[in-house]
């Protein structure tokens, strides 16, 4: 059953790994780079937001900290433009975290539509500082230190170290699945105030999921930012940003650990894809518009729930030991 | 006999509704305590008061001699207050099992939640007792959405009854559930009263509470009206005037 269960994984895993050796056309292996960030974002988004349903679109101040994080460091410390940058990777993620924790203190204090609402004001707030402050260069941003790598070769490092932040995130959001305290986020999503009158702890539990989520993200904006080797505020404070990620869990399925895998592996392999095609880049949101309309229709819990509840439904059809359930409890009356 | 609960002059107002005004009550160790009043008298706002729900604009409420005023709902769980909601509350996403779970940790460190797994085997033994005691341990697997009223009312008891607390305050345990299972908490209730548990129950099943209660308090506009004996409760004619408005005495009895 386990063995069913995990088993695809290493095949998988196998695939991402083998890409890069390849696949040697670096117009590809950037998608690939842009994808595996991507993942590595909404896998670390759901892992607080899916599992305590508290949307957060404010997570591109996450991964803007990271980057210019990355970008000042290397320019301050005189980094020069090598692998040593990359070092700089998860002090990028954990600066995130400690701007996670008053962003987390004013926000979570809210639910729902209020919580989304805070989130994105906050963001606001933040792009429009970083984009006036003088230390992040204004609008005209921050340039990295130049990494004098062959074009043919230039991605490889890149796209194994991205690859290397989805493993990280992907396990932590497992292990945090697993852990009481991803119960305790569950146990949140479905009723707050329930779950406080129970002993869980309710405000703590959503600033430490809150943090915690903060880290893979940040991790991802720094590399994105050696990657690019410029970086401006607009882009890296993106709404765009903020709004991609939400989708992508909820494409593949909030609260599940693959649904965002897929979601980002699709829908930024597919954007990026269409945008170097039709160079018209506008192309790729009629599609997004109406695949979204089409999984709103039919797969509202996204493709992963979809596909899951459709395999428990057949293996129960072809399954002639189940033992059906008692359908009424002695003396209870009907939902 | 040692009062567990105390609660003194508790004062709430909600804008221009004075919903509890200088309310008091005693709960003493061991006894099944019976709140009941008219709708809107305030039962429940009182609960909401002592778990933590809401805070008092005044008065005190205090357990086993620690003042809880205003304390965190999750700190008063903590301390050994468990109480059911009126319109149940359970974790609908989650399994019956995974709702048990989530009270088990009672007053664990929130940190230790990060590095431990979701149960260790003791407490889904405890668990599944428990669910075995009010009798929906076979639905230990499913969703809890899934379930009938009348077994969210049980798991709602249930999920209260494994972090073992010492007062359980049932907000309406008989409401909306037939007579059979009405019946079958009642009996649940009284075993656990042996056991050493004390309740304090909002109910309008008046023959619940007659039954059921060692001490009936009748609640009347936010304040605590009559307290004493179900016998006694039942012929005060404040009481009387209370439920009825000063109606016909004869009709009164024959409903209680």
């Amino acid at each position: 059953m386990s063995r069913l269960k995990y088993g695809w994984w290493l095949p998988v895993l196998a695939v991402f790994v083998v890409f890069p050796l390849v696949e040697k056309n670096p117009t590809y292996t950037t998608i690939g780079v842009f994808a595996l960030i991507f993942m590595g974002c909404a896998t670390s988004w759901n892992m607080f937001s899916g599992y305590s349903g508290y949307i957060n679109l404010g997570a591109a101040v996450f991964y803007g900290t990271g980057a210019y994080t990355m970008a000042l460091l290397s320019n301050h410390l005189h980094v020069p433009g090598s692998g040593d940058q990359f070092w700089l990777v998860p002090v990028g993620g954990l600066v995130a975290m400690i701007v996670a924790v008053p962003f987390g203190l004013i926000a979570l204090r809210v639910r729902r539509h209020t919580f989304v609402v805070i989130t994105i004001a906050i963001f606001f707030v933040v792009q429009l500082s970083a984009i006036n402050f003088s230390f992040t260069g204004g609008t005209s941003g921050l340039s990295l230190p130049l990494i004098p790598w062959l074009e043919t070769n230039f991605n490889t490092p890149f796209y194994y170290i991205a690859l290397g932040i989805v493993i990280f995130a992907t396990l932590l959001s497992f292990a945090v699945r697993r852990s009481r305290f991803g119960l305790q986020l569950l146990a949140i999503r479905d009723d707050e105030d329930r779950a406080s009158g129970l002993g869980v702890k309710v405000f703590a539990v959503k600033l430490t999921g809150f943090t915690l989520s903060a880290f893979a993200i940040g991790m991802c904006g720094a590399l994105y930012a050696v990657f690019i080797g410029q970086i401006y505020p607009q882009f890296v404070f993106d709404p765009l940003f903020d709004i991609s990620i939400a989708l992508m869990a909820i494409f593949g399925g909030l609260g599940t650990l693959v649904g965002p895998l897929l979601g980002a592996l699709v829908l930024e392999s597919m954007q990026q894809y269409l945008t170097l095609q039709f160079s018209s880049s506008s192309l790729y949101l009629v599609i997004f518009g109406a695949l979204f309309l089409v999984i709103v229709l039919f797969m509202p819990q996204g493709v992963v729930v979809y596909v899951r509840d459709l395999w428990t439904r057949h293996s129960l059809a072809s399954d002639d030991d189940s033992t059906p359930m008692d359908p009424a409890l002695s003396g209870s009356t009907s939902a | 006999m040692t009062t567990l609960l105390k609660v003194q002059g508790v004062c709430k107002a909600f804008g221009g509704l004075q919903a509890l005004s200088s309310c008091s009550l005693n709960v003493e160790k061991g006894t099944i305590a019976g709140l009941i009043g008219p709708n809107g008298s305030g039962k429940t706002t009182l609960f909401n008061v002592i778990t933590g729900y809401v805070k008092p604009d005044g008065g005190s409420v205090a357990f086993a001699d620690q003042d809880i005023t205003g304390a965190h709902s999750n700190k008063v769980f903590a301390l050994g207050i468990g109480r059911t909601f009126q319109i149940t509350r359970i974790f609908a996403r989650l399994s019956v099992l995974e709702n048990m779970l989530v009270a088990t940790q009672r007053d664990e460190s929130w940190l230790r939640g990060l590095t431990r797994s979701k149960s260790s085997k003791s407490e889904v033994a405890a668990a599944m007792e428990w669910l075995d005691f009010v009798g929906i341990a076979r639905l230990a697997a499913l969703s809890a959405g899934s379930l009938s009223f009348g077994q969210r009312k049980l798991l709602e008891l249930a999920y209260i009854l494994v972090a073992d607390p010492d007062v359980i305050l049932l907000d309406e345990p008989a409401g909306g559930v037939n007579l059979t299972l009405i019946n079958e908490i009642a009996e649940k209730i009284r075993v656990l009263n042996k056991s050493g548990k004390t309740f304090l129950i909002v109910e309008h099943n008046m023959e619940f509470v007659m039954n059921l209660c060692d001490n009936v308090t009748v609640m009347h506009q936010g304040a605590d009206l009559v307290t004493g004996t179900p016998a006694e409760v039942r012929s005060n004619p404040l009481v009387l005037d209370a439920y009825l408005g000063g109606s016909d005495v004869d009709d009164a009895e024959e409903a209680s």
